[in-house]
Parts: C-alpha cells; sequence; structure tokens
C-alpha cells in the first residue's frame, strides 16, 4: 500500500508554485486577513451582496405577516420554488464535503489550498438551504413538533417512516458535522493568526478561538486521528444526505419522480454543481487575493475534469429517465416524458436544461477551454444555472400534470419567489465576504506541509496520509512515555 | 519572573533537526519531553514515543451510542409510545428506522471524535507555561521546539541544559512556570 501511495503522490504534480518557505506562506495567507486596510473592491462586493441580502429579509418578513400565499404555489404544484432552492443550495454544499473528505481519502493533494473555503461554502449554502423548507411551513415555530423529536403537549412525535424526517435529520447532521470539520481545521491556523496578530482585540479573539492551542507533537498526534475519522464519517454521510433528498421525490408515487435511479444522480448533480459553484468562488478570489501560488493553474483543470465526469452521469441519469418512462409501459410514465420534453408547457425548459447541463461540458473535452480560467467561469456559471433549470424540470413539470387532467394547473413564480431566492444569493456572498476578511481562506498549516522543506530525511509529511497506518519502529522496551 | 522552572526548551529550524534531537532526547532516557512544530510531523510520534491514541476507540463507542439512541428513539415512537397504524404497515417498519439511525450514528461519532480531541489534548487551555518564551510565538510559523520538563526524573538544569546545547538548536531557553 505503501509504495502505490508513494507513486501516487510522486505523479501529482507540485501543488504549491513561486519561491515560498514556512514563514511567507503563512505571511502571505494570514495577511489577507490581518492587514488592517481592507481592500476597496471588498467593500464593493460586501456592500452589493448585502444589499441584495435585504430582499430576503424583506421577503422573510412579508412572508410571516401574510403566510405562504404570497409565493405562487398551488395546487397540484404544492412544491416549487421553496424545493427548487433547496435542492439546488444544498447540493451546493456537497462539494465542499467532497473536497475535504474524500479527497483527503484518496490522497489528493490538491485539495489542500480549496478545502478551507470550500468547507465555508458548503456551510453558507446548507444555511440557505435549511431556510427554504422551514419557511415553507409559513410558521416555522409550530412546525418544530413534526419536525423534530420532543415530548410537547399534543402527546405526538414525527413519523420516522417519512422521508421528510430522514431529510430533517440528514440536513441537520450535515451541518453540524461540517461546522465541526470546518472549525477543527481552522484551529491551527487560529492560532497562527493569534501569534501574528498586532491588534489586543483580534488577538483575543483569535486567542478565544483557537482554545490555546500550541502545536504540541501529542496534539498534533491526536489532531490527525480526529481529523482523519472526520473525514471517514463526512464521506458516506454526505452521499446519504442528498440520497434521502433524492428519497423526498422517489419514494412518492407522483410520475417523474417514483424513479429508483434518483439517489446517485442527485449525488452526481450535487457534486457537479458544487464543482461549479467552487470555480465561481475560486476563480475571482486567487486574483483579487494574489493567491495563484496556492491555487494553481493545476487546480483549476482538476476541478474542470470533475465537473465534466459528474456531469456526464448526470446527462446520464437524463437519458435513463427517459427511458424509464418508455420501458415502464405505464401511460403515466410515457406521457410525463412527452409533457417534459416535447408537449408540455414548460418544453423549454428542458431544453435549456439540456444546453445548460449537457451541451456546455462537453467543451470541457478541449485543453483550450480546460485551462482557460475565463472560459472555466463562464461554463461554471452556465452549469449553475442548468443545475437550478434541472431541479424546475423535475419538480414543476411532474406535478403540474399529474394523474388527472381535471387537477391539472400552470405554475408561475410571483415576485416574492424571486425575492427570495435572490436573497439568498445576496446573503450566501455576504456570509463568503465575512469569511474572506475574518479567517483564512486557505489552511495555511496544511499549505506548510507541501513544501519540500517540510520532508524529514525526505519522508512527505503528508497531512492526509492515515495516521492510523504509521509503523512504530521504535523499541517498544524504551522508557514508557506519558 | 519566579525561579522555579517548567522546563528547558530547544528551538530549531528545521524538521529534519527536530526529528532528529527528540530522538537523541528519547535515548538520552528522558520521558517527560513534548516537541512543537507549525504543521503534525509523523516522524516526531515515533521520535518521542508517543502513543497511539485511544480517540478511534471512543469514536467507535460513540457511533454504536448514536446508532443504539437512533433505534431506541423510533422504536419507541412507533411501537410502544404511539402505534400508528398507516396503511397497514407493520408498527416496527425496521427499513425505514435506517436513515434516521444512520445520521445518529454519525452525529454522535462526530461530536466524540472533535470534543474527545480536544479533551484528552486538554484544551480549551488558553496559558501554558511554553508561552512563556517570547520566540514561541513562532512554533506556529515556521520554528521547531523541544521541550524537556523540570518533571522529568533525569532532569538537572546544568546536565539538561548542556545536552540539548549538544544538539545542535538556535538557542536553549529557560521555560519559567
Amino acid at each position: 500500500m505503501r509504495d502505490l501511495k508513494e507513486i501516487q503522490l510522486s505523479m501529482q504534480p507540485p501543488m504549491v508554485q513561486g519561491d515560498h518557505n514556512y514563514g511567507t506562506v503563512s505571511d502571505k495567507i494570514g495577511d489577507v486577513t490581518l492587514k488592517r486596510r481592507t481592500p476597496f473592491h471588498w467593500f464593493i462586493g460586501f456592500g452589493i451582496a448585502f444589499m441584495i441580502a435585504q430582499a430576503l429579509l424583506f421577503t422573510v418578513t412579508v412572508l410571516l405577516a401574510r403566510g405562504i400565499g404570497i409565493w405562487g404555489n398551488n395546487q397540484p404544484v404544492g412544491w416549487a420554488f421553496d424545493i427548487i432552492n433547496f435542492v439546488w443550495w444544498i447540493g451546493i454544499g456537497h462539494a465542499g464535503t467532497l473536497i475535504s473528505a474524500i479527497l483527503l481519502l484518496l490522497n489528493q493533494k490538491w485539495r489542500t489550498s480549496i478545502n478551507r473555503f470550500a468547507e465555508a461554502m458548503t456551510l453558507f449554502a446548507v444555511a440557505c438551504a435549511a431556510m427554504f423548507p422551514l419557511l415553507h411551513t409559513g410558521r416555522p415555530w409550530l412546525a418544530a413538533y413534526w419536525l423534530f423529536p420532543y415530548p410537547n403537549t399534543m402527546g405526538v412525535w414525527p413519523q420516522f417512516r417519512s422521508p421528510l424526517i430522514w431529510d430533517v435529520f440528514a440536513v441537520s447532521t450535515y451541518a453540524t458535522i461540517s461546522l465541526l470539520f470546518w472549525y477543527v481545521g481552522l484551529i491551527p491556523d487560529l492560532a497562527t493568526l493569534r501569534d501574528r496578530a498586532k491588534d489586543k482585540k483580534f488577538k483575543f479573539l483569535y486567542g478565544i478561538f483557537s482554545w490555546g492551542w500550541r502545536g504540541s507533537a501529542r496534539h498534533w498526534h491526536r489532531y490527525e486521528i480526529a481529523y482523519l475519522l472526520l473525514a471517514g464519517l463526512s464521506t458516506p454521510l454526505v452521499l446519504s444526505v442528498h440520497s434521502i433528498v433524492s428519497l423526498d421525490f422517489s419514494v412518492s408515487q407522483v410520475p417523474g419522480w417514483h424513479a429508483t435511479i434518483f439517489p446517485p444522480y442527485f449525488v452526481a448533480g450535487a457534486i457537479f454543481a458544487g464543482f461549479a459553484m467552487v470555480l465561481i468562488l475560486t476563480i475571482p478570489l486567487r486574483v483579487w487575493y494574489n493567491m495563484k501560488d496556492f491555487i494553481t493553474d493545476t487546480h483549476l483543470i482538476y476541478m474542470g475534469k470533475v465537473m465534466l465526469a459528474t456531469g456526464l452521469i448526470v446527462v446520464y441519469g437524463y437519458a435513463m429517465e427517459a427511458f424509464f418512462g418508455w420501458y415502464s409501459a405505464s401511460q403515466y410514465e410515457v406521457f410525463m416524458i412527452k409533457n417534459r420534453i416535447w408537449e408540455g408547457p414548460y418544453w423549454y425548459m428542458y431544453w435549456l436544461l439540456i444546453l445548460c447541463n449537457g451541451i456546455s461540458i462537453q467543451f470541457l473535452w478541449f485543453k483550450r477551454f480546460r485551462e482557460s480560467a475565463f472560459w472555466l467561469f463562464i461554463i461554471s456559471i452556465v452549469v449553475s444555472i442548468g443545475m437550478w433549470l434541472e431541479r424546475f424540470v423535475i419538480i414543476v413539470t411532474s406535478l403540474n400534470r399529474d394523474f388527472l387532467p381535471s387537477s391539472w394547473a400552470m405554475y408561475s413564480p410571483t415576485v416574492f419567489d424571486l425575492s427570495m431566492f435572490i436573497g439568498t444569493i445576496g446573503f450566501f456572498f455576504t456570509l463568503i465576504y465575512l469569511f474572506v476578511r475574518f479567517l483564512p481562506i486557505i489552511s495555511i498549516f496544511e499549505v506548510r506541509t507541501l513544501l519540500p522543506e517540510a520532508n524529514v530525511h525526505g519522508h512527505q509529511q503528508d497531512f492526509d496520509e492515515s495516521v492510523l497506518e504509521v509503523e512504530y519502529t521504535y523499541d517498544r522496551t524504551d522508557p514508557p512515555n506519558k | 519572573m519566579s525561579d522555579k522552572l517548567y522546563g528547558l526548551m530547544a528551538e530549531f529550524d528545521s524538521a529534519t533537526e527536530l526529528v532528529d534531537a527528540a530522538n537523541a532526547v528519547r535515548e538520552a532516557g528522558y520521558t517527560k519531553t513534548d516537541a512543537f512544530s507549525p504543521f503534525p510531523l509523523h516522524d516526531i510520534d515515533e521520535a518521542l514515543g508517543v502513543k497511539r491514541s485511544i480517540l478511534p476507540v471512543l469514536v467507535f463507542f460513540g457511533g454504536i451510542t448514536g446508532l443504539m439512541l437512533g433505534i431506541a428513539l423510533q422504536v419507541f415512537v412507533h411501537y410502544i409510545d404511539y402505534p400508528l397504524n398507516v396503511g397497514g404497515r407493520p408498527y416496527l417498519s425496521w427499513p425505514s428506522f435506517v436513515p434516521p439511525s444512520f445520521e445518529l450514528t454519525i452525529l454522535v461519532a462526530g461530536f466524540t471524535a472533535v470534543f474527545g480531541m480536544l479533551f484528552l489534548n486538554g484544551l480549551p487551555r488558553p496559558y501554558h507555561p511554553v508561552f512563556n518564551v517570547s520566540r514561541f510565538a513562532l512554533a506556529s510559523r515556521e520554528k521547531f521546539f523541544l521541550i524537556v520538563e523540570a518533571a522529568d526524573p533525569q532532569y538537572s538544569y546544568d546536565e539538561t541544559r548542556g545536552f540539548l546545547e549538544s544538539l545542535g538548536p538556535q538557542e536553549v531557553f529557560d521555560v519559567p512556570e
């Protein structure tokens, strides 16, 4: 195993460019946070994002005052923008966990300089996602008793046989574990900032949040074990979360939802959408903060490749959905596919979706597009739109014409649907801007391990090396150590 | 500054020097030692004789606890406290209890991993004698430190100081209690 790993590692191109040592790495990443002068473009970006976030505040206020009738939801389209946006946001979050956990277990060194803000992106995306189903209940403070099991005065419990309750458990666990993972990764870097901060206030705050971390060998030993175990726990977790989200649909009987392919297809779609969002954030960030030494072109190319691979799985999912519809020989399923693709009122949404998710990614086969940050950025935006359209197609075109023609109805969003969605985008970027300002956007201590000088006697100190595998060659009869 | 010392601390420039020094210190018979580095060094575990942590065992039992909690909760709710007949399905419909039980397994195991790690590390501890050495601020940046505590049975100020100096450090510091 070790040999295979050495070969695997030696084949990966260097992930840090430029002439760097421990000190310059710490300064370069830490100074973004510690430098007193905040760049002007930060104020512009934060200001715009914060203004857009006010749309969310306004919508939620009106919503709580007047009820969900302000949205375009109707019968039969009871799940509309709120669930589309919920699935869209939670899917975006998945790339963060994939990068931080699955790529860690797979010894992919390129995760090191993008995991920190990909995890932050996960947290903020999950926060945006959670708002939608909660507010869809209309009065969230009255919904608690059927969402969470607690002994209430009515003596009733949540229905654990329902995927909607599974969803509550999956999403809340996912949010909690993502927060823990992110915070554990931050502790040593917060200690670095504590030791470097000149300002008393910040020194105190970073000191509190780094919990007195001092980099002791014994601490690092347990730290790495904890980090690795968290990665091992997050991997099945992230796969379960979007699988359970997809079960919200596929456990029901509605044609277009009732499909066994949903769990893997949703997970692939989530990673696809998530990598698109990581690219949307990375490409400007590495230019604005001059981080090209750590987030190299290789990183972007790899992310482009992951996007292509997961995108192709998603396209396969579209093909299979159509095939299942035809092969089922059920008149409702056949009708649903026809309705979705060419006969129904929303046929153009389907073709826009194919254009965004199916056609646009084909450019990633070519080096010219993969190696150009500009084109990756454009394709990522197109893919993000495409993934939103996918959820629209699944939810609205399946519901608006189900079994009985007498219950068919058209759906169109109101201005509040749009303002809530756009508002969460503003909220998301507000949080991203605050994160970039106050916390190290790249994991400083993990980048240190990538430097050649971190090798001890030529032995690489990869952070992702399994500490559980370290062989203990010293003589056990040595003085026992406490 | 009091006379009592917590220990003696040597500063090194590179990871290799630190690991070599840690090996030498262990071979000389010192046991109450510790090393500080700006990133995790695997070779140091071996050099200092750090025992393998019990944390994975705790996390395993944390996961089992979460699993039991999930099963117990759902069996209590749907079988004991409030059996509800939904479409003639069995009260003990265990396949639908799997996802929440799984999520709780992960949740409790994750909490155990993080808080177990912090607990075993004795954190949070904002103050520690090593912070008394002003150069120690560089331990989170680029320098490597090795400490021999005064509590070590073999410790004697002059001898230990001389020994640490023989290992080729940048400097040896007294660490006040």
